[in-house]
Parts: structure tokens; sequence; C-alpha cells
């Protein structure tokens, strides 16, 4: 239904408008943020800049803290990896295919989302465990291990990530004209082709959003990573857990530290998004 | 299936049915691995010992004392968050001024800041060493391990939920409706309640859910500033995890099915709220 | 029957002016059409008529009364939205008794009152037994309408459209146009449209004001903004005339050395413009002060269009001829040319 036409406006809205409310409702909402967001992120940032860089380079190169980090980001990327193919997959069958129990997959995609960390990490760690659902089956066939060793952290991971790369890529995906695919078709190109040349690169920019939303998540992800890491220093730690460690032993200094390093990954990956999305505005229009 | 009655045109539009068939497999395994598995785990391990065994967790003065705690935190933040979802929407949709895209961002900032973050960041300024460590030791005011420390963590990270359903919606519906209100004689909070608020109720239900879920179910903020005192700051995800540490399996997973539970309420409401009222929850998939 | 007074009025937007001293006196019981091209200003002159947008300078008064400072809510005028902003979760009657249900209690008739208004004005607006529908479910031009019907259900002092007919088809256009002629000699309400269709403006209103960038170039009653244009915008805006530079020496008019007839008294010597219409262009068999080619001919129903080509520099002009006249494609035809639509260059 398209309801009633969205206004096109010939002036910009007015800037004095006849509504009212605007002091009131834009000076409660900036003082808002403001006290529960902007403030203490400031500290943050304020105790941060005391260390100065070389005092944020000493802490977050000590090797325990180093190993932390890499663990983080090297697992956030292949599980944000894994995520993309998968979650590419899912999308293209929740929009292209009708099969029954659809909808109610579809609405599975957010339970990530919705279910609690720390839920969804006790449930992780009991089917990924020896004597786990798949766990024991994983050991018998492989030998391998996966809950209390990296791989576990990378379970997780994967288990938080899933909806973003489906929820980006399925708008687009619903919007793609069809008669660009017919006239592909028109034009000669097999079935393949035209999704390998013509649908798949229309979503390159929602993957990488999708990717990229997955990632900044996961690194800063603790929740459903602690159940099942085993939490072993150097081998299968997490940054966000050694800033609840060095809380713990009162040390302000390394967490903030930790703390700041994470903050930047994600406000750089938030920057990528950015680039990201005015690169493909840029080349296919409004997406 | 979709039935296609012409198999030369199904063919150019559509992948050949063993690619369809196999697409959806792998879809529906990726999602049983990642998703329902670890879901049917969580009422399986709550049920291992059978009915009665649950009547014991949730007779538990502790388990009970964390569930009125969460419901409290919930009770606090969701209508704080309301109040400012709905004051910066009407700020930002209705009207124009430098800085908007600015103001949008920072609204989102929590959702790109990990959780331990966010509950370190209120350490850093109410904890014992902290920016007002000092003054609140004095004055015996108590907020990092407490409830306060708790709603002020919940209330960071939840804080975008309803102010991003809101915006975008409220952005596309323009002014055009409040003025009209307005001419016929309508004061402006009449027309807020008469016009503005009906238009938004969906979507106003929509962000509500999501944020109550997540303020119910976060964990790594709060496990950093509430001391994990048990029967006082316990919040019902953190008592999972303490269940959990004391080897109290059919505890933990009994509070984390509850919790479960809630997470599924939530995503049912949000499906049946983007079926029937899809139109009225604007950028929402379908239009 | 209360007339507006409009006197000095500017508005400024993010520091465009948008509105640049206009003055303007809507008379009561007029029909007057704001007519100009997009950016010109006249939806925000209407706006700021109803309320919706506080002055930078100027006052407006409505029927002697001082409305400058008057909240929108308290204007008592009727006002139509471009996309009729009709309050989507509310039924048509709804919306309709919606100005009436909003006053207090003291002053808001009683409940069987307002249902009575409500059928009366959806028979007046002739779609009676619609009240239970939502806007949804109507057509656009059934909501333009229940637009109408709920800004007259306040009894405003003044009725003001924006672009009643923008977002309509042809043929709902046309019908909707001769409705409101109807409905305003019917209820005598002093209105207000904005439009940017000069057709609309000269066929519905009893005067056109025109405007362009923020000010009033002219007001007048169709005949006059058609035959009398103030200067060369209203002369272009209006009457769908060719434009062509042409120099003014010795009373006589041309253009790129070729003379085209006598100017009218009191144009100086120099650059001017002249606009051109269809009825300005004669073919005549012989004789005619100049000739041209013919590149294009079109049918419409009584007559026949001709695109002709005074030379190749020039851009075409249009003339008109009944059926009975024979011409071909690349014709050179002999034609005279009335230049009275003739204004000195302004630079």
């Amino acid at each position: 239904m398209t309801a009633l036409a969205l206004p096109t406006r010939e002036w910009l809205r007015p800037k004095p408008s006849a509504l009212p409310g605007f002091g009131l409702t834009l000076g409660f909402a900036l003082s808002y943020l403001a006290l529960i967001v902007l403030i203490p992120l400031a500290v943050l940032v304020w105790r941060a800049s005391g260390l100065g860089l070389s005092g944020l380079w000493t802490v977050a190169t000590t090797p325990r803290v180093r190993a932390a980090l890499e663990t983080s980001f090297y697992l956030s990327f292949a599980a944000a990896l894994v995520n993309a193919f998968f979650g590419l997959v899912i999308a293209w069958i929740l929009t292209r295919y009708r099969f029954p129990g659809r909808t109610v997959l579809d609405a599975m995609v957010d339970l990530p989302f919705a279910l609690p960390t720390a839920v969804a990490g006790i449930a992780l760690a009991a089917i990924y465990a020896s004597n786990g659902w798949v766990g024991s089956i994983v050991e018998a066939v492989t030998g391998l291990k996966i809950a209390f060793t990296p791989r576990g952290i990378f379970v997780a991971l994967v288990f938080i990530g899933l909806p973003f790369v489906v929820r980006t890529v399925q708008p687009v995906l619903m919007d793609l004209d069809r008669e660009v695919e017919e006239a592909s078709a028109t034009l000669g190109a097999s079935r393949l082709q035209t999704v390998l040349r013509v649908i798949l690169p229309a979503l390159v920019p929602a993957v990488l959003t999708g990717f990229a939303l997955a990632f900044a998540r996961a690194v800063g992800e603790y929740g459903s990573v602690i159940f099942i890491a085993g939490n072993m220093p150097f081998i299968s730690e997490i940054a966000p857990l050694l800033i609840i460690v060095q809380l713990e032993e009162f040390n302000y200094t390394g967490a903030t530290a930790i703390a700041t390093v994470m903050l930047s990954i994600s406000f750089l990956s938030l920057l990528a998004i950015n680039l990201i999305q005015s690169w493909s505005r840029r080349r296919f229009g409004d997406v | 299936m979709s039935e296609v009655r012409n198999p030369t045109a199904a063919s150019a539009l559509s992948e050949p049915r063993w690619v369809r068939l196999s697409l959806i497999l792998i879809g529906l395994a990726y999602l049983s691995l990642v998703v329902l598995l670890p879901l049917a785990a969580i009422f399986t391990e709550a049920l291992r010992k059978g009915v009665g065994a649950l009547h014991e967790v949730f007779a538990d003065e502790a388990t009970y004392s964390a569930i009125m705690l969460t419901l409290t935190v919930a009770a606090i933040t969701v209508p704080l968050n309301l109040v400012f979802g709905v004051a910066a929407a009407w700020a930002i949709a209705k009207f124009e001024f430098p800085g908007k895209s600015l103001l949008i961002t920072f609204i989102d900032l929590p959702f790109s800041v990990s959780p331990v973050v966010s509950g370190l960041i209120f350490v850093l300024l109410f904890g014992a060493q902290g920016l007002f460590g000092p003054w609140l030791a004095a004055n015996d005011i108590k907020i990092i391990f407490a409830l306060p420390g708790i709603v002020l963590a919940t209330t960071f990270v939840t804080l975008p939920f309803i102010a991003r359903e809101l915006i975008p919606l409220m952005q596309e519906q323009g002014t055009a409706e409040e003025e009209a209100a307005m001419t016929l004689g309508a004061s402006g909070l009449r027309a807020f309640l008469t016009v503005t608020l009906p238009n938004i109720r969906w979507a106003l239900l929509y962000g509500v859910l999501l944020c109550n879920a997540r303020a119910m179910g976060e964990f790594g903020a709060v496990a950093v500033v509430s001391g994990h005192i048990r029967g006082q700051t316990n919040t019902m995800p953190l008592h999972v995890e303490i269940l959990y540490n004391e080897y109290n399996f059919v505890g933990a997973f009994a509070v984390a099915a509850l919790l479960a539970l809630l997470a599924l309420v939530t995503l049912g409401a949000k499906s049946l709220l983007e079926w029937r009222y899809g139109d009225a929850l604007a950028g929402k998939s379908r239009h | 029957m209360t007339g507006i007074a409009v006197r000095g009025v500017a508005k400024d937007f993010a520091g465009t002016r948008a509105l640049d001293g206009i003055d303007l006196d809507i008379r009561p019981g007029e029909l007057l059409a704001l007519l100009g091209p997009s950016g010109s200003g006249k939806t925000t002159l209407l706006r700021s008529i109803a309320g919706l947008e506080p002055l930078t300078a100027g006052t407006i008064h409505f029927g002697g009364e001082d409305a400058t400072g008057l909240r929108v809510q308290d204007r008592k005028a009727g006002f139509v939205f471009q996309h009729y902003a009709l309050f989507r979760h509310m039924t048509v009657a709804e919306n309709i008794a919606y100005g009436l249900t909003v006053r207090p209690r003291a002053e808001r008739p009683a409940r069987h009152e307002i249902l009575r208004r409500v059928e009366d004005l959806l028979d007046l607006v002739q779609l009676p037994g619609i009240g239970k529908r939502f806007p949804g479910q109507l057509s656009g031009g059934q909501r333009q309408r229940v637009a109408l019907a709920r800004a007259l259900a306040v009894e405003p002092r003044v009725l003001l459209l924006d672009e009643p007919f923008g977002a309509l088809d042809a043929q709902v256009r046309k019908d909707l146009r001769r409705w409101l002629r109807d409905i305003h000699q019917r209820t005598g309400h002093t209105t207000v449209f904005v439009t940017h269709d000069q057709e609309e403006a000269v066929e519905l209103a009893d005067r056109v004001a025109i405007l362009n960038r923020g000010r009033v170039e002219q007001v007048g009653s169709p005949d006059e903004v058609l035959d009398h244009p103030a200067n060369a915008f209203v002369a272009g805006f209006v009457g769908q005339a060719v434009r062509l530079d042409v120099t003014v020496a010795e009373g006589r008019v041309r253009a790129d050395a070729i003379e085209l007839g006598a100017a009218p008294a009191g144009i100086p010597d120099g650059a001017a413009s002249l606009f051109l219409r269809t009825g300005d262009i004669a073919v005549v068999r012989s004789g005619g002060t100049t000739s041209g080619v013919v590149t294009a001919i079109t049918r419409s129903a009584a007559s026949r269009r001709l695109e002709i080509r005074l030379s190749d520099d020039l851009p075409a002009v249009e003339a008109e001829v009944s059926l009975d006249q024979q011409v071909a494609r690349g014709e050179r035809v002999a034609l005279t040319i009335r230049a009275d639509r003739l204004f000195p260059a302004t630079r």
C-alpha cells in the first residue's frame, strides 16, 4: 500500500516552525545524551589521554594484552567472514525462495540479537563441550576439541554475528529490480552469469557493511564468549575479559588502555561502514 | 516452492531445482547449527532433572531477588529511554537545525561500544578510584556495585533502541498532519497526542520491546558495575553466570530458559508487528 | 466574509529571502490564485497567511483585525495541504470532526450536532456515506474533497489551498476545478489557492497574483494579466508565449535583422524582449510583414498548430490555422506579427 503520498517540500522545512516544543525536546535530548553517553565516554578518552600515546602503547604491547587483542581481532575477522558467506546464502533463500517454515526461520535469524549473551554463552558451551551434542561428534570424527579452546570463541562469535549480514543484504535483495535480471537474460546471459555479474555485484556494499558490523560486534563481545572460551591467558583470553581482569585488580590504567584500543577498533569499523556506504551511494545511487 | 508453469521462463529467472534445494538445505543446516541447536539445548538442559528441580530453582531466594532486580532495572531504564527517544525523534524529525546528522551518530554510539567498555566508563566515573569516587565515598553514596550503576550502564547500552525506530518513521511522515491539526485549532500538545502519537504507536511499541529485551538481558556492561553481590546486585543474566560457575547447571539453564522465553516472546511480537503493521514501521523491509 | 491584507511581508529561510516585501489585498469573498514558478514563494506566502510560518517582517490583517501575532490555532484559516495531510489513523468522519472535537468543552458543539455537521459536509463535497472509511481507502480526488470538508468544518474565516490539484491526474483535475468553483460560489469563502499552472489559475480565479522570487509581479483579473502583462516576467510566464530578443529602432521591431512589425508607442529604442503567442501570428495568403518556414504541424481537435522558423538563429514561433487552410511542412508562408507584448530589456 502506498498510503498517502510523501510530502515534497518546495522549501527546506522552516527553521522556526509553527510546531512547538523544539527547544524543550532538543534540550532534553541533548542533556540526556550528554549525561548518559557523551560525558562518560569523554572521561574514558580523557583518562586515556593522561596515559599518553606511549603509555597506551606500553600497555597494549604487554604480551598478555597483545595476545588477547590478537585473539579477539583474528577470530572476529574469521567469524565475520564465515557469516558473510552463509549470511548471503540465508538472505538469498529467505527472499527468493518459498519453503515451509520460512517465516519462522526469518524470525529466528534475530535470535542472537534478542537472546541475552550469557544465555547464549552457556548454551553454546553445553553443545560444543566434549560431551555435548555437537562437541562429542566433532571430537569423535576429528579428534578436535571446540569448547574451552580458541575454536570455542570462534563458534560464539559466529553465533552473535549471524544476523548482521542477513539483515543488511535482505532489504537490498528485496529492492533489486527484477527487470535487471530479465534484461540480463534477454541479452543471453545464463542464470549463473546473471547471478555472478548482475546480482552479486549489487550486493557487495551490503555484504561489506554487514561484515564490518559483525566484526565490530565480535571484537567487543563478552557474554557469549567467556563461558565457552576457557579463558586461558595467551591462548583463549579475549580483550574484553582482560578489561574485567584489570578492573578486579583495581588496575584502572590497564583497563582504560585496553578499552581505548577496542574503542578505536570499533570506531575504525564504523568509519569503514560509512565509507562503504558513501562509496556505494556514489556508485549505485541510494541503496 | 513457487510453481512456475513455463519451464524455460523459470530457468531464465530462477536457479535450477537442485541449486535451489541445496541452497535451502545449506541455509537450514547453518541456521540449525548456529541458532536452533543452542536454543533447544537451553530447554533440554533446564529440564534435565525434571520439572521438580525447576521448582527448587525458582523457590530460591537469590533467584527471586535476581528476577525482581531485573524487572526493576527495566522498569526504570525503558521509560527513561522512551521519553528520550520520543523527544529526540520529535526534535530531529520535525525541525531543521545544524549538526543534526552528528546528533544521530551520537545516538547510535552505544551500539558500537563493547558492553564491557560501557560498564567501564561508569566505573571510571563513579568507582572507588573514579573521578567522583572519593566524593561519593565521603558522602556515603553508592553507585557502582549498587542499583544506580546497573541502571546507568543498562540505560547507556539500550539508549538508541527507541530513538532509532522513531527517527526514520517520523522523518518520513513529515509535519503536514500536525500542521493540519493546528490549523483546525488543536494546541501543539493536542496535535502530538491525537495525531503524532497514533501515527507512531506501532514503531514505539516495537522500540520498547527491543529496548526491554536488551535491558533485561544485558550482561557485559552490568557484570562490570554490579559486583555480583548475591541477593542484592545480581540481575538474571548475572545469576545465570553465578549458578553456572557453581556447577548448578539445572539452575543456570532454568533461569536462562526464562530469559530465552522472553527473547522468543519478543521475537514473536516483533514478527507479528512487522507482518501486521509493516507499513507503520518505516524503513522496515516491505513498503 | 473576511478580506486579507498582506503588508510588507518578508520571510527569510537560513539566509535566503523567500518573501521579499509582499503587499497584497485579497478582497472579501473572492477566489484568488497565487501563481508562480517553483521557488517563487507562493506556498510560503500561503503558509504565512495561515500562521504556519512566523514572519521576518510585515503584517497580515484578517478583515481589519491584526492577525500577525495570532497563533495558527486562533487564526481560523481553513488550510488544505498539498498532499491533504489527512490523519491516516482516523476515519473520514473523524477527520472532518477533528477541528470541532479539539475545541474546549464550552465551545464544542454537541455530539449529534457534530455528526450532523459531518454529514452535511460530506454531502457538500459530494461524498455521502463514506464517513466510516479510512483515508488510505480513498482515491486522490476523494481525499482532496475530504481535506476540503475538514477545513470547512471549523467555519474558517478564509480558505487556503496549497496546490489543490497538483497530485491528481488530468481528468480528475478538470472535474475538481469546476467543483471547487461551485463550492466557492455556494459558501462564499474568501479563498486563496496556490498553483504553478497558469491555465488553472486563469480558469478558476477571480483574480491572479503572480509571484516571482518572493515578490508580487502583478495582481489582476485573468483578462488583465493575460492581455496587459505588467512586465516581461508576467508576459513570459502566462499565456504560453515564445520569447524573442529583439531591437527597437525608429518604431520598428527587428529580430536578427528580420523586420517583425511596428512597435507599440512608448517603447524606447534599444534591446527589448518580445513575447509572441499563437494569436499574435497570422498566416496570410500574401503580403505580410515577414515570412517563415513551417517546420512542424500538429493537429488539435479544432485547428492546426504550425511551428514556424523566422530564421535559423531564432527560436521557433507558433501559429494556429483553421483546418481548411492547407499548409505543408517545409513551405514558406507569409506572416503578420502583432508586436504588442514588448518590454525594454532590463540589464
